[in-house]
């Protein structure tokens, strides 16, 4: 499966995320847990997908295995044309940090740091300049609706606006893939649906995004949603229509 | 709801003629209620019957103009003040389908789920791609509307999904293996023990 270089596999028609047949297997023997049992996903550039299923059916690690930090059994993950299991440490780690951003439930921003230095410290750690790092980090801040707030420290802001630090810290710089893990978390709806808001919007401007979630009125702004259970994709929610069909009710 | 309370609420904005409440009425409901024209006459002429709206002399364009009348302002604001009873809803087809599914031998019920399930989250897509496109501040009530529409698809998608649940743990008795007679479950057991 993991022939050709792929580096240079990436076009236009090439999705952003390929997901080929992957299975996770934890453990051995008697006592392996299949996971994953044989799940392939396609997500283009502009597609937001999201993926549902009871808990242990496979949603987060079908994304952590998308975002090259666990590896399948079997099966293997494309990222841009490029298969994630060919590549070595050095060269994963640097499509992590540029390709690939993520938002998770557990917002890991570092106490220490203040927003705009949370939000360019991905980009720090990938070679570019502090000033050039400052500038992107704080117009992903803005981006997020959170211009003024730069210098704050983590404690010093609500939990939505954390929320919006972390977004910022996934979308900063030139991501084409997003991968978010229950993002809106113990957020309220109403500000929970701006991050899904934020995450549409990076999706219609041209990035790929994949969304997991228990949540059926979150999953809802996906463009595709796709349903886990037991380790193997049961169902995809059919295409949709534009806004136009719906609104003169043939949708419906 | 009723389409009289619906024309009493629009019509104690100030008076209106058939096509212009059929059109507010839309407006205020998004589309996701169309009405026909003559659904709207035919409430209004029974709304004047009963004293709630008086109908107005023609315009020269050949227009009648309606407008609401005190009985009718009150019949409105109790409408507003009364809450409406869960028991003035439909049956939820859906619940007795699944309850039926269960029960009736050769149907799976897992795959019914899913498929509804299927269908619910499609309709929440829709909903919300609706939402997204409607953003400006007058588009509020309309927004609210859909907001009802997709807090029940929602519930909906969670019901489905707490079946989903309570099946895992469902093992019907299957008719071909449930021993009949005490001697054959005894049979059962001594098979069952040699193995």
């Amino acid at each position: 499966m993991t022939t050709g270089d792929g580096a240079t596999g990436a076009s236009p028609t090439t999705p952003v995320l390929d997901v080929r047949d992957v299975h996770r297997t934890h453990g051995t023997g008697a006592a392996a847990v299949h996971a994953l049992r044989g799940v392939s996903l396609a997500v283009r550039a502009g597609e937001l997908v999201a993926v549902m299923g009871p808990s242990g059916s496979g949603k987060s690690t079908l994304l952590a295995l998308a975002g090259g930090l666990d590896g399948p059994t079997a099966g293997e993950v494309y990222v841009e044309g490029e298969p994630l299991g060919a590549l070595d440490r050095r060269r994963l780690a640097q499509v992590r940090r540029r390709r690939i951003g993520y938002v998770f439930q557990d917002l890991n921003l570092l106490g220490s740091l203040s927003a705009v230095e949370n939000v360019a410290l991905p980009l720090e750690l990938d070679g570019t300049g502090v000033r050039r790092a400052r500038r992107l980090a704080l117009d992903a801040l803005a981006e997020v609706g959170l211009p003024e707030l730069g210098d704050r420290f983590p404690d010093q802001l609500s939990g939505g606006q954390q929320q919006r630090v972390a977004i910022a810290r996934a979308l900063v710089g030139e991501r084409r893939l997003v991968l978010a893990d229950e993002p809106t978390g113990a957020l309220d709806s109403q500000t929970g649906e701006a991050v899904l808001h934020l995450l549409r919007r990076r999706v219609d401007a041209g990035a790929a995004a994949v969304l997991v979630t228990h949540e059926a009125r979150h999953a809802a702004w996906a463009d595709r949603v796709v349903f886990l259970r037991d380790g193997v994709l049961v169902d995809t929610t059919a295409p949709l229509g534009s806004v136009e069909q719906l609104l003169s009710g043939s949708g419906r | 709801m009723s389409i009289r309370h619906g024309l009493l609420a629009l019509l104690e904005r100030g008076q209106m003629y058939g096509y212009q409440l059929r059109a507010a009425f839309e407006e205020s409901t998004g589309s996701t209620w169309p009405l026909n024209i003559g659904q709207v006459y035919t409430t209004l002429s029974r709304l004047e019957r009963d004293g709630l709206v008086r109908s107005l002399p023609e315009s020269e364009a050949g227009q009648r103009p309606y407008e609401i009348t005190d009985t009718g302002r009150a019949d409105l604001a109790l409408w507003f003040a009364t809450p409406i009873s869960r028991t003035d809803r439909p049956r939820d087809e859906l619940a007795i389908k699944l309850a039926l599914a269960l029960t009736t031998p050769g149907v799976d019920v897992r795959t019914v789920v899913q498929t509804q399930r299927s269908a619910t989250m499609r309709a929440l897509q829709e909903l919300t791609r609706l939402k997204y496109a409607s953003d400006r501040p007058e588009d509020l009530p309309w927004r609210l509307v859909l907001d009802a529409m997709v807090f029940q698809a929602e519930a909906e998608v969670r019901w489905l999904d707490h079946c989903e649940a309570s099946l895992v743990r469902f093992r019907p008795a299957r008719p071909g293996r449930v021993p009949t007679t005490p001697a054959e479950a005894v049979d059962r057991t001594d098979e069952e023990a040699r193995r």
